[in-house]
């Protein structure tokens, strides 16, 4: 089967929240049968990795596997959050699309 | 599914669209079932704000937009029995009450019954230096700093017995947001407070509705991949919530958004960390189980929520004084727009530290990288894309004083004589920081006090 790289954004969308210093993406691919491959590559340390440079300490993923979704927690991502980050974006609103901008591999149609 | 019970959002947080309620309403009323109202009014900070401006007027101190919030639905919904729930005390719930009676008087409805709970305001009351803190705030020598406020989320138990004593509307400050939901589930079917799936069903679905228009698509619509119908009039949503606590989510027929599997989703998981433990004062809600169905046009069918007993302990935030932020921005573009911007945030930069008026600064080229970059502007440092027709550049500086604030703001301004050649467009602004810290606060030591009074008495 060929496979072609796409961003995440071709695939699936997500929603940023906050509490604290601490931030939550959840992901979700439109087509269900998508949900595997999800998970096999949008890893953890993938998504730290995208964070490395804010200083994030850590990511856990949830796997929700009856609804198709994922929820990404990752520490220390805020800049100290909505009260002490210098950032615009303090509440880190953005930065499902930055999750959203990480490829993936999947089978062309 | 003749036992329903609606429940209706018209605000997710204090700045929202103020025309959301009268729509929601009008479904409310058609549908003929018994129904409530809430809006949520009160971000983390929100509170500390309000505290300030109770400080400067003792009559301020609540959602400023509360009469204006009010006045096209408060007859209708009297009129419907449609109690009307919400956080928008903020600071100063009795105040706020004194709002809406006048409001009510004036409107030619001065038997309205107005509930207000007090309580959350711990400022006074409990010593916070004893009490172990919540989540990542453990560690932090907090002895010199000043206190603004201090506020428990209080439950649904105290909101639920303004109702059970009639009140028609129901003023509270901090209260968690899914118990603006819960209380009038908790009224009508006579759930009681260890009933933990049906809580666990009612903090799912004031979960889903506590953000207004994030469940109906807010910050939800992406064009040409997640479109909706008309923007610019996303309709609010409502429950539909049976004794089970099973629930449809919909919104008034005559709005613009979107109700369908991935609104829900994106929204069920907002601000979630464990999806099987998310805390409410009221319950544990575990959404592990959950799954949904859509099951009509902007109708999505949600069952298997489930609930474990509430915590032992109340979450409180406290607000400190914090240092303050300069910020300012200027423009380049056209020719060399990437290499003029990069100069400036460094001679900005620069221009900062040699004057010692940041105990941080951080430099953005917006239109290159701002949100999604670090204070050290990781991504824009090592950007080497193609070269954009415009750059704002933004300086922002946390300093000690607000003077030292200024001074550095105002170095924005001074690049349009000193800066790189083209330079123009400076804003820049001061604005004061708070500092935010939780703890957990055992229940006893955060008693509530309901009073509800008609709105002729409230004076």
């Amino acid at each position: 089967m060929e496979l072609i790289e796409v961003p995440l954004h071709a695939v699936a969308h997500s929603r940023a929240g906050d509490k604290g210093n601490r931030g939550n993406l959840s992901l979700m691919p439109y087509d269900p049968a998508l949900y595997p491959l999800l998970a096999e590559q949008v890893t953890e340390e993938r998504v730290l990795a995208l964070f490395a440079h804010r200083g994030a300490t850590r990511c856990v993923r949830y796997d929700l596997p009856l609804i198709h979704a994922f929820n990404f927690v990752i520490d220390d991502v805020l800049e100290g959050g909505v009260n002490g980050s210098l950032n615009l974006d303090g509440h880190g609103k953005s930065l499902s699309f930055r999750l959203l901008s990480l490829t993936v591999r999947i089978p062309r149609q | 599914m003749s036992d329903l019970f609606l429940v209706g959002n018209a605000s997710g947080f204090s700045g929202d669209r103020i025309d959301a309620a009268p729509p929601v309403v009008r479904a409310l009323v058609k549908s003929g079932k018994p129904a409530a109202l809430f809006f949520e009014c009160l971000a983390e900070r929100t509170i500390a704000l309000a505290q300030i401006e109770k400080r400067r007027d003792p009559e301020a101190g609540y959602e400023p937009m509360l009469e204006r919030l009010l006045d096209p639905i408060l007859v209708d919904s009297a009129k419907a029995g449609i109690p009307i729930l919400g956080n928008f005390g903020a600071a100063n719930p009795v105040a706020a009450a004194r709002c809406v009676a006048k409001l009510a008087r004036r409107l030619g409805i001065p038997d309205l019954r107005i509930g207000v709970v007090t309580g959350d305001d711990v400022s006074t009351t409990v010593d916070l230096g004893n009490l172990a803190a919540h989540e990542a705030d453990a560690g932090f020598d907090m002895s010199s700093w000043t206190m603004i406020s201090a506020n428990a989320y209080i439950g649904a138990a105290p909101l639920a017995e303004a109702l059970a004593r009639g009140a028609q509307v129901v003023v509270a400050g901090r209260t968690s947001d899914p118990s603006l939901a819960i209380a009038p589930l908790m009224h009508h079917f006579g759930w009681t407070e260890d009933d933990w799936p049906a809580l666990g069903a009612g903090a799912a679905c004031g979960h889903l509705l506590e953000c207004g228009s994030q469940v109906t698509g807010g910050v939800f619509w992406d064009p040409g991949f997640k479109d909706i119908p008309d923007p610019a009039n996303i309709g609010f949503p409502i429950a539909e919530v049976a004794r089970d606590g099973t629930m449809v989510i919909t919104k008034p027929e005559d709005t613009g958004g979107i109700v369908d599997l991935r609104s829900i989703k994106e929204q069920l998981l907002y601000e979630v960390h464990d999806p099987a433990a998310y805390l409410t004062p009221d319950v544990v809600m575990d959404i592990t189980g959950a799954s949904m169905e859509q099951v009509g046009h902007d109708r999505v069918a949600l069952r298997g929520v489930r609930g474990h007993a509430r915590p032992d302990r109340l979450k409180v935030t406290a607000c400190y004084e914090g240092s303050w932020l300069g910020e300012g921005e200027v423009s380049v573009a056209g020719p060399n727009t990437l290499a003029r911007a990069r100069a400036t945030a460094d001679v900005l930069l620069q221009r900062v530290r040699q004057r010692g008026l940041g105990r941080r600064a951080r430099a953005d080229l917006i239109g290159i990288s701002a949100v999604h970059d670090s204070d050290d502007g990781a991504i824009w440092r090592s950007y080497d894309g193609p070269e954009p027709p415009e750059i704002r550049i933004r300086l922002a500086v946390e300093s000690a004083t607000r003077d030292d604030a200024d001074q550095a703001a105002r170095e924005v301004l001074a690049m349009l004589c000193c800066g790189t050649a083209g330079t123009s467009g400076a804003r820049w602004r001061v604005t004061p920081r708070l500092l935010t810290r939780s703890f957990l606060v055992p229940r006893e030591m955060v008693p509530t006090e309901v009073r509800v009074l008609e709105a002729r008495a409230w004076n």
